[in-house]
């Protein structure tokens, strides 16, 4: 088989011109979610001190100068299911200062810059949990094509941040047509364990470290179904079939097992970066987020979890999650899922646009995500179709609750919903002003803060990012 | 009352015509789809499935049957300016996909009307996402020319088919220049040498040299050298533009519609000043390739603006299965007018740009594409404002034919309703 390594399969823009080799392109997909790491059920039960090196490749995120902004007079959607109208927040020291129903009783600095939002909606900065900017960045050339080692059905040794390419120009428009704040960059889908997730602040910087969040947990992609075991199985090795994939990763826990009890034997170990990932999954520190698209096989993973003690935080490109809703809000298992994409391969064949609506009535966590470098400048309008599906079948979701899906709820799946994903007084200033309701087809953002600082304003072009690729280049600095 | 169509199944829903009497929709705020403004409380008629009047004081013929819109929006169905609906069930099953003809020896003689089957469940989807029509196109395989492409529309039958080999589509630009050998000079050589085949086998069949073409491809290019026969030719970049402006020079005759032009803006002047139509991708705006590095959404509002007639279109993009984003597509135009130093499409231009423009670019627009009179009365009635995320199609006919609105996709959410097990497993829940 001719692998050739783009990156989705389900975009016929990408299909075209490769057939259907379904390339390991398709891969590109994983998930993830709970923001409390879960201890270890695994049968060791001895507690020793771990050995914890200095974190290597570490943060050097700063965030920007910003002003004492007051925004009042907006529509006010919390992510937290709160909604206030006419309302005002307060941004203060990169922090939000406060939110409420009006800005009486803030403590509104002398200086501060006051934001009129009459017309316009406040909302957290949005975030995606599924992306693959800088690791598929455009122009998206053979040169970069970084998300998927495909070389081995078991990579959790890799690193995603080391693809990551911070000169994507995907990011400026995530920023400028999504109010994308923060996103987690993934490994692609070709392996069952996939490598190392990275969080970013949707910042550019000269390098990785400087766009990576600080103190968000790792995630670790996973990957059911179809893709595994086409890319391997062509290369005729193991797995070629669903039962080999379950195999394959039985077999690399019960080797995590091992390496685990060796680390925390207090003996000599050598080294192992890929056991090293899957322990920090064992630990409870490093999030599963795994691409997994029936719910037979949801539900298998969930029992191979059990067996082996570790949570999977979120199920990525979960289209048949509604089969089995109460079964993921049992397991209190997030679902990453888009509004409506469908039929691209026979594990899509059953998605409906309910979807997400059928998850959110049975109580379990939903969240809206991309995997698209142009469905991220619009989830906004994905919830707003996804809500508008529920609401034809009767389910009425609120405008309040379906923002939860792009702000708090993959906040919570990657581990930094103490930190942003809502706008509650001490979290991080990830804001976004929309100049109309952002469930409407005809509003864009008309300015976004992260961490207070105003890094995007549609009046001013100097507060429009432009990477280096696209510096001198035609159309450099244009609305895009 | 209208909602009802709706809820027929889609096993039952054997169409209801309405011709043989006058129909008259009434009530509804009224698209033309020609770029006016919607007229509030607007009728549309129609007998024998065609539209014979539409606006506003309009008078009812006595005995005609009415449906009644109020308070909903009544617009010609959408008219997919590019796709591949009806060629693919899952676009990643070999067998269940039929737009490239990769290991044909055939190129511009291949015809997609057979490939394209009405009762995909996508053709079922997209109906109830207020489509009626589309242009479909095989997509290119082992040479630039794809082949002949289709026009159909959406209607629950088996005959799909508004009008055969309705243009040729070929790919220039860095896809062209790959399939026919690895340089953009490849695919200028190869198109030339190809059309002149064609042409020596249209002057005398006896010395055809059949190097580059068999006898079918020949064939089929001759109505395109004619002008006959539309050449869509696939390009994105503002140079390739040009140079595909240029082929004018040696082939006077060629009726050209440029597909995707994500660089078009760039270019505006010549296009317009050469007459070439354009069906553009709507939200392009990432420098995909080095063809695109100009890419912006602001695209169609600038051509638009230098006096291009553009359409939308789906091109690669998801074409098979989700043509229902076109008026998500729009709607993101129309959006961008509210954007500093953006240019978008008004209300009226974008929905023009998913009904009655790509139907003239194609050609048609005399028939479809509108509900000016004359026209096939494919008509949707939507519940609010069609290009709004929020809104859904209530009725759709095609030729004036109720069509069912049930699909797949609703029988899983149904079954699904409550995921938990009844008295009996889910495979008996129908």
């Amino acid at each position: 088989v001719h692998i050739k390594l783009r990156r989705k399969i389900m975009v016929s823009k990408r299909m075209r011109l490769t057939a259907l080799l379904l390339p390991l392109s398709l891969m590109a997909c994983a998930a993830n979610g709970d923001s409390k790491p879960v201890k270890s059920a695994s049968s060791d039960p001895i507690e020793k001190p771990k050995v914890k090196a200095e974190a290597p490749f570490a943060s050097t995120y700063k965030s920007y100068p910003g002003v004492a902004t007051l925004i009042k007079g907006a529509t006010v959607l919390d992510g937290e299911g709160g909604r206030f109208e006419n309302g005002a927040v307060l941004l203060r020291n990169g922090k939000v200062a406060a939110v409420g129903a009006s800005a009486d009783g803030m403590n509104v600095p002398a200086d501060a810059v006051s934001v009129d939002g009459t017309g316009m909606f406040i909302t957290p900065g949005i975030i995606d949990i599924h992306s693959h900017l800088g690791d598929y960045p455009t122009p998206s050339v053979d040169a970069h094509s970084d998300g998927n080692e495909a070389t081995s059905p078991t990579t959790p040794e890799v690193w995603a941040e080391h693809s990551v390419w911070p000169q994507d120009p995907g990011f400026s428009r995530a920023l400028a047509n999504g109010g994308i704040t923060s996103l987690q960059i993934l490994p692609g889908s070709a392996n069952l364990m996939g490598g190392r997730s990275v969080t970013l602040k949707n910042v550019y910087s000269r390098t990785v470290q400087g766009m990576k969040f600080p103190g968000a947990p790792y995630g670790m992609k996973m990957a059911c179904g179809e893709n595994p075991k086409r890319v391997y199985g062509g290369k005729g090795r193991m797995p070629s079939t669903r039962m080999g994939n379950l195999a394959v990763n039985r077999q690399t826990w019960i080797k995590a097992q091992e390496y685990r009890k060796k680390r925390d034997s207090g003996k000599e170990f050598t080294r192992d970066l890929g056991m090293e990932t899957l322990a920090g999954v064992l630990d409870g520190d490093i999030l599963i987020q795994n691409h997994c698209y029936r719910a037979d096989e949801m539900a298998q993973v969930l029992d191979m979890a059990k067996e082996f003690g570790y949570k999977v935080t979120a199920f990525h490109h979960a289209v048949e999650s509604y089969k089995i809703a109460d079964l993921l809000r049992a397991n209190d298992v997030c679902s990453a899922v888009w509004a409506d994409w469908w039929g691209f391969k026979m594990e899509a064949y059953d998605a409906i646009p309910e979807n997400a609506a059928l998850l959110q009535n049975a109580g379990a966590c939903t969240i809206i995500h991309s995997d698209d470098e142009n469905q991220i400048q619009r989830l906004n309008q994905e919830a707003a179709k996804a809500m508008a599906d529920g609401r034809r079948m009767g389910i009425n979701i609120s405008e309040a609750d379906a923002m939860r899906w792009l702000t708090y709820n993959p906040a919570k799946a990657m581990g930094i919903d103490k930190m942003t994903g809502s706008l509650k007084a001490g979290k991080m200033a990830d804001v976004v002003l929309w100049n109309g309701n952002p469930f409407s087809v005809y509003s864009r953002p008309a300015k976004v803060w992260i961490d207070g600082a105003l890094m995007f304003d549609a009046n001013d072009p100097k507060r429009r990012p432009v990477s280096d690729f696209e510096l001198g280049q035609p159309g450099e600095g244009d609305v895009k | 009352m209208i909602r009802s169509f709706a809820a027929f199944s889609f096993l039952l829903a054997i169409a209801s015509p309405v011709t043989a009497q006058t129909v008259a929709i009434t009530g509804g705020k009224l698209v033309i789809g020609d770029g006016s403004d919607p007229v509030d409380n607007g009728t549309v008629l129609i007998r024998d499935g065609i539209v014979i009047a539409s606006g506003r004081n309009i008078v009812v013929p006595e005995g005609a049957s009415r449906i009644d819109a109020s308070g909903q929006w009544v617009t010609p169905g959408i008219f997919a300016g590019f796709s591949r609906l009806g060629l693919a069930e899952v676009d990643a099953v070999t067998g269940a996909n039929d737009k490239s003809a990769s290991r044909s020896g055939f190129n511009a003689g291949l015809d997609i009307a057979p490939a394209i089957d009405p009762f995909r469940t996508a053709i079922a989807v997209n109906r109830a996402a207020g489509i009626t029509r589309a242009v479909v196109a095989p997509e290119a395989g082992s040479n630039m020319f794809a082949g002949q492409g289709a026009i159909v529309d959406l209607g629950n039958d088996d005959k799909a088919i508004t009008k055969l080999r309705a243009f040729q589509f070929v790919e220039f630009g860095e896809d062209g220049a790959r399939l026919a050998g690895g340089s953009r000079s490849a695919s200028h050589a190869a198109f030339r040498a190809m059309l002149r085949e064609a042409q020596d086998y249209g002057s005398n069949k006896g010395n055809f040299d059949d190097e580059l073409l068999r006898a079918e491809d020949a064939k089929a290019l001759l109505p395109v050298l004619r002008g006959e026969t539309r050449l869509l030719v696939h390009v994105e970049g503002a140079n390739d533009i040009l140079r595909v402006l240029d082929l004018k020079r040696d082939f006077p005759s060629l009726k050209l519609v440029l597909v995707g032009a994500t660089e078009g803006w760039r270019v505006a002047d010549s296009i317009a000043s050469s007459g070439v139509p354009v069906i553009a991708s709507a939200l392009n705006d990432l420098p995909v390739s080095f063809a695109q590095l100009g890419a912006t959404q602001s695209n169609i509002g600038r051509m638009k603006n230098a006096g291009v007639k553009v359409a939308i279109g789906m091109i690669d993009d998801r074409d098979a299965h989700q043509i229902r984003y076109s008026a998500q597509y729009a709607g993101n135009l129309v959006a961008l007018q509210k954007v500093p130093r953006a240019t978008g499409l008004t209300w009226n231009q974008a929905f023009a740009a998913i009904s009655s423009v790509p139907a003239e670019i194609l050609g048609v627009g005399d028939k479809y594409g509108s509900l000016k009179p004359g026209r096939a009365a494919d008509v949707v009635l939507w519940d609010g404002d069609p290009l709004e995320l929020s809104s859904a199609a209530d009725a759709v006919y095609i030729d004036g034919v109720a069509q069912p609105l049930g699909n797949r996709q609703m029988r899983l959410r149904d079954r699904y309703r409550s995921p938990v097990e009844g008295d009996l497993p889910k495979a008996y829940d129908k």
